[in-house]
């Protein structure tokens, strides 16, 4: 794909005049850092506040046709409980296959509309696929409405609080996993307090024509920054949340992917979700292979490709995300094992340019997740318990 | 006496020993360097074998050995200090120690004025 067919954002020109450096991704020209450089970019989100453009995302309303709850339908195929979800509440869910495999990962919200209309955003590689396959498989039933003239701005780290609450003190009020529409510079918006980075944040939806002066707006505040794609995907892997079409792919189910927080337990208890025959077999019998994290010895990064061997040097798997961490001042990784080898501290190689380098499996996240907690401690993080 | 190469490579010459290793634009370009794979003292390379590699944040690069010759030394600084590729490209932050199998291959690099020159034709 040539630059002259690369879609734009709507705060293309920002990036630009911030001395972005522009690349492909996903179709769309995207910074993939800023002259500050993806390590100091990292560091600064986990310790002040970095502003993302992620308006590549897809975001989508999806309605019920025929007045009953839109998420009946769509948790045919996603096996969160969605129809509990009350106005304001969001879900981290996933799109599944007939095979039980994961098609995407997207976040779903509750809107605060009378018809209960869902608020969904996916990932930008997949959302024109997303999209199809919800129209295909449930297009008797709902309506997704593609929200084009909305940009998506992610505002994520320790101080992300202090600096919205400027325009919006109501936005403090927000938990983890819930969103509202707030008026910010005299722009309604939709914020929700999520993000993909492991720290406490939101991210902002607004309408394309004013996202430019929002980010603008945002930026002026000495406590934030822009943040390139690259700095973005060593803090999710960081954080050890999986990048869809790398971490999972439409083979791999969400019990191989290690997210099973997002099979809800009734849902399982159910089992009317695609996929669920394979998933609950799974779920019982244990899968044959298991997404890990995997932490090198020494200083080389193992990246995405590089297999795995065991302690004989028989290959065994492969590494699917891998990458220097900054937080945690070295490599970090990772990728697929046989059961037999997921158990923490077992000792593996990493095959990277044909020769052997020392690892072991290392619980994910590598680092503490900063996500805020209010509330009582039984209805915490919604997100990675479910119902 | 100082060359270079169109992979951005800076020799810095004395006698039959060049001291190599990569130039300010190419770290820049880079960014952050994390990691440096070094080749083995004694190994021979012919011009344009892969001899080392650099790695960023974002991406792994490889570094071509830039004439013939034998490894003699490597910069063992950067294993603990990477980062001196990004903040001395130009003298501490040197890949290895290559003696020549032939100095006069010298002749085919570029001297710093076409090295120049050939980094502002390419932006």
């Amino acid at each position: 794909m040539t630059d002259d067919t690369l879609l734009k954002t709507p705060l293309y020109d920002l990036h630009v005049a911030q001395g972005g450096k522009m690349v492909p991704f996903a179709g769309y020209s995207m910074p993939v850092q800023y002259p500050l450089g993806i390590m100091k970019e990292h560091e600064f989100t986990r310790e002040k506040a970095g502003l993302f453009d992620v308006s590549h995302m897809g975001q989508c309303f999806i309605h019920s046709k025929d007045g009953s709850d839109p998420a009946a339908a769509i948790e045919k195929l996603m096996p969160g409980a969605l129809q509990v979800l009350k106005p304001g509440k969001m879900r981290y869910t996933l799109l599944l296959n007939e095979d039980g495999g994961i098609e995407d990962d997207l976040m779903v919200t509750r809107t605060h509309d009378a018809d209960g209309k869902l608020y969904v955003v996916v990932n930008a590689a997949c959302k024109d696929k997303d999209y199809d396959i919800l129209e295909e498989k449930l297009g008797h039933l709902i309506t997704v409405e593609p929200l084009e003239d909305r940009g998506l701005i992610a505002l994520q780290g320790p101080r992300a609080v202090a600096v919205l609450a400027e325009l919006a003190p109501e936005v403090a009020d927000l938990g983890f996993m819930e969103a509202t529409a707030v008026t910010l510079e005299g722009v309604v918006c939709w914020v929700s307090r999520s993000g993909y980075t492991g720290e406490d944040g939101y991210e902002i939806s607004v309408p394309e024509s004013e996202a430019k002066a929002l980010a603008e707006r945002l930026l002026r505040s000495g406590d934030v920054e822009l943040i390139g794609l690259g700095a973005r995907d060593s803090l999710r892997l960081e954080a050890g949340l999986c990048l869809s079409g790398h971490d999972f792919d439409a083979t791999i189910s969400p019990v191989e992917a290690g997210v099973t927080f997002a099979l809800g337990k009734k849902r399982r208890e159910d089992g009317d979700f695609a996929g669920a025959a394979r998933i609950l077999k799974e779920l019982s019998e244990g899968p044959s292979k298991v997404r890990v994290g995997l932490k090198p010895a020494g200083r080389a990064p193992a990246r995405e490709g590089t297999p795995i061997a065991d302690a004989d040097g028989n290959e065994i798997g492969i590494v699917t995300s891998g990458g220097f961490g900054p937080t945690v001042g070295g490599p970090v990784a990772m990728g697929f094992v046989p059961t037999a080898f997921a158990d923490e501290g077992t000792e593996v190689q990493l095959m990277i340019r044909g020769k052997a380098h020392a690892a072991v499996v290392a619980k994910t996240p590598f680092i503490e997740q900063r996500y805020v907690r209010k509330k009582s401690i039984l209805s915490l993080d919604l997100w990675r318990i479910g119902p | 006496m100082i060359k270079f190469t169109e992979e951005h490579e800076w020799l810095e010459v004395e006698g039959d020993v060049a001291t190599v290793g990569i130039t300010d634009y190419a770290q820049n370009a880079l960014g952050d360097v994390v990691f440096v794979e070094l080749p083995e003292v004694g190994a021979t390379y012919d011009k344009g074998d892969e001899v080392a590699v650099v790695e960023s944040v974002k991406a792994a690069s490889e570094v071509y050995a830039p004439l013939a010759g034998e490894i003699v030394e490597v910069n063992e600084a950067l294993e603990g200090e990477p980062a001196l590729v990004n903040t001395a490209a130009l003298d501490a932050g040197w890949f290895f120690k290559m003696k020549l199998a032939d100095v006069g291959d010298l002749d085919d690099l570029m001297d710093e004025t076409a090295y120049n020159e050939f980094v502002e034709g390419l932006d």
